[in-house]
């Protein structure tokens, strides 16, 4: 490739292009890593990881909709012990950036985790979901209150000097106020947007098409969606933005770079085209070249309004 | 297992419903195994925007088969495909079904278009096994004997073969084979295996089911495709770790 300056600093974390892949959607990089070249990703984001393992919902888990699909998962993942010992080491062969991502339901969890998390050197960061119910105030997800989060921003970085992201809900009035919380409690970043709740019924047996009766959804239908939330973010708060939200190629992460993001995470379209990630790197660098853009960070939030 | 654009060679209608399309293999050298699949894009853009899921029905030469029914509009936009255009596929994916084995006859079990994955397994059975099928279908008209040998018929309303459903058709033929080492390879719809399953585990005979569930990318990454273990908690991955179980191993 050409000289163009594909890196970008996400507050601390510095990453070699703006393209990571989302929690959730490439695992722990090991089967996608047969499909694709991880090492040349600005960096991977694992499955959200809890303190015990999580066997996750019953099926089905997930249906498809018009551009996009629901899932209710159900956080399943290995929990953090097994990560630690069964996934980190064939991670430290993919050569590429690891940001870890944390989901937990109480604050005490978030911050075990996080301190047990923070020993391995090789998590470069630490990306916080908060999409999550708090169990002890009786289910209300973490993400959908301002206190919860600026409490878990300050807990958690306390915890480690590892760069925090908070990956907040697009299940909310005003993205841009939880933004603002996370940069006062001194998160590093925020990451926008999980999935937005929605459901599908079978009209024929009038039962919800997955088990968990709601889902989040996510895929192109929800792109606008996540554009305009980034943009809310962008103009109110000065804090470092990763974009997500049904971003399938290179004319999708520039229009989300320019909306305010200074990188940009892909999920479904991994699911569909497993080496989009590299394609979009290739894309961003060539829209560089062919724009006369000799740094991408110039183009972050270069919208004319 | 890899991702490849691969151009369709052939496409045929078997039956009002049923179709074969056949692709061509950059690599005939492929090693791939009766019973697993391909994840495959229908469309060259987001509609519809998952890859749909086929079971590899054959594998001749360099050329991959696939059979399938129309079901809702991707396969419907698969069926409208022409000869020469390009599909985009992932796989193989999964394991497949289990050849070896102390047994001297195969038995197949179908259930409509549960018998997509059999032509091939039959041409990979080693030939000092017998094969026998029991091919079950919704009507006469649905009846599809593409790759099958000895061949049963059942039709749920009677209007070929056995009136009733394939199991009942395989309970009612067990004598034929007291005498015989018998393993089971079935695929069908999900009440069918139930029925099955039953059957198999109370009388201990070997089995593998082939079984499905909605999926996202079919190589593990999304979490979307669980199945019950049998025993202990938790699941397995339909795509991941089936879609060919031991018929004792999972809960249906
Ligand atoms: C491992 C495996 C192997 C399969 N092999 C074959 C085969 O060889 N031949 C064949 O005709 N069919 C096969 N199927 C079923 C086939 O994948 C579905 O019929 C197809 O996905 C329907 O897509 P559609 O757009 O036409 O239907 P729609 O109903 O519009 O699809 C909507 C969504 O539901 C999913 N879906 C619908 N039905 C099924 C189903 N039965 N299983 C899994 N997902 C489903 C689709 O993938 C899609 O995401 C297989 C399924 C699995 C899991
Ligand atoms: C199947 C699936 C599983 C996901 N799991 C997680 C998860 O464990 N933790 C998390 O923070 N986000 C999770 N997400 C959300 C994605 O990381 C991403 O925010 C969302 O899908 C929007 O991006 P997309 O439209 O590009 O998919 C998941 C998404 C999908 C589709
Ligand atoms: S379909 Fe994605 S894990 Fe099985």
């Amino acid at each position: 490739m050409t000289g163009i300056d594909l890196s970008v600093n996400v507050g601390k974390l510095k990453l070699k292009n703006p393209v990571l892949l989302a929690s959730g959607t490439n695992g722990y990089g090991n089967e996608i890593s047969n499909l694709t070249d991880l090492s040349k990703l600005g960096g991977i984001v694992t499955k959200s990881l809890s303190l015990k393992p999580r066997k996750g919902n019953p099926p089905q888990r997930i249906v498809e909709t018009s551009s996009g699909m629901l899932n209710a998962i159900g956080l399943a993942n290995v929990g953090v012990e097994s990560f630690v010992k069964e996934k980190i080491p064939f991670l430290k062969e993919l050569n590429t950036t690891l940001i870890c991502n944390i989901a937990a339901s109480s604050i005490e969890e978030y911050v075990e985790c996080t301190k047990i998390l923070t020993a391995e050197e090789l998590i470069s960061a630490f990306e916080i979901n908060v999409s999550c119910p708090n169990v002890k105030e009786g289910g209300l997800e973490f993400g959908n209150d301002l206190n919860a989060v600026g409490r878990i921003t300050e807990k958690v970085k306390a915890a480690t000097n590892k760069p925090i992201i908070i990956k907040l809900s697009p299940n909310v009035s005003r993205i841009s106020d939880f933004a603002k919380v996370v940069k006062q409690e001194g998160g590093d970043a925020v990451s926008a947007i999980n999935t937005l709740v929605g459901t599908a019924f079978n009209i024929w047996t009038k039962k919800p098409k997955i088990k968990n009766v709601t889902g989040g959804l996510s895929g192109p239908a929800i792109k606008p969606v996540a554009l305009a939330k980034v943009f809310e973010i962008s103009r109110n708060i000065q804090i470092p933005i990763i974009g997500i939200g049904g971003i399938m190629n290179w004319q999708d992460a520039i229009e989300f770079i320019i909306a305010g993001s200074t990188a940009i995470q892909l999920g479904t379209v991994n699911f569909i085209n497993p080496n989009a990630g590299v394609e979009i790197v290739e894309g961003i660098n060539a829209f560089c070249e062919k724009t006369s853009v000799g740094k991408i960070s110039d183009l972050i939030a270069s919208y004319q309004i | 297992m890899k991702q490849s654009k691969l151009k369709i060679d052939s496409i045929e209608k078997l039956e009002s419903n049923t179709f074969l399309i056949s692709l061509k293999s950059n690599q005939s050298n492929e090693v791939i195994t009766p019973g697993q699949f391909y994840n495959i894009k229908v469309s060259d853009n987001d509609f519809p925007l998952l890859r749909r899921p086929f079971s590899i029905c054959d594998f001749i030469n360099d050329r991959l088969y696939f059979m399938f029914d129309i079901h809702g509009e991707g396969t419907k936009m698969l069926s409208q495909k022409r000869i020469g255009e390009e599909l985009d596929l992932l796989g193989p994916l999964g394991n497949g079904f289990d050849l070896s084995g102390d047994f001297d006859t195969a038995i197949i079990i179908a259930g409509g278009i549960g018998a997509a994955p059999f032509p091939y397994l039959i041409r990979k059975m080693p030939e000092n096994k017998n094969v026998v099928s029991f091919l079950g279908a919704k009507s006469k008209s649905a009846v599809v004997k593409y790759g099958l040998k000895k061949i049963f018929i059942s039709t749920d309303d009677g209007s070929e073969g056995f009136h009733g459903n394939v199991v009942h058709l395989f309970k009612s033929k067990i004598l034929d084979f007291v005498d015989k080492k018998i393993k089971i390879y079935a695929c069908g719809p999900t009440p069918m295996l139930i029925s099955l399953q039953e059957f198999v585990i109370q009388n201990k005979i070997d089995c593998q089911i082939s079984t499905e569930c909605s999926m996202a990318c079919g190589f593990g990454i999304c979490q979307g495709c669980p199945i019950e273990k049998s025993s202990g908690d938790g699941y397995l991955l339909v795509c991941k770790d089936g879609p060919v179980f031991n018929a004792n191993a999972v809960k249906l």
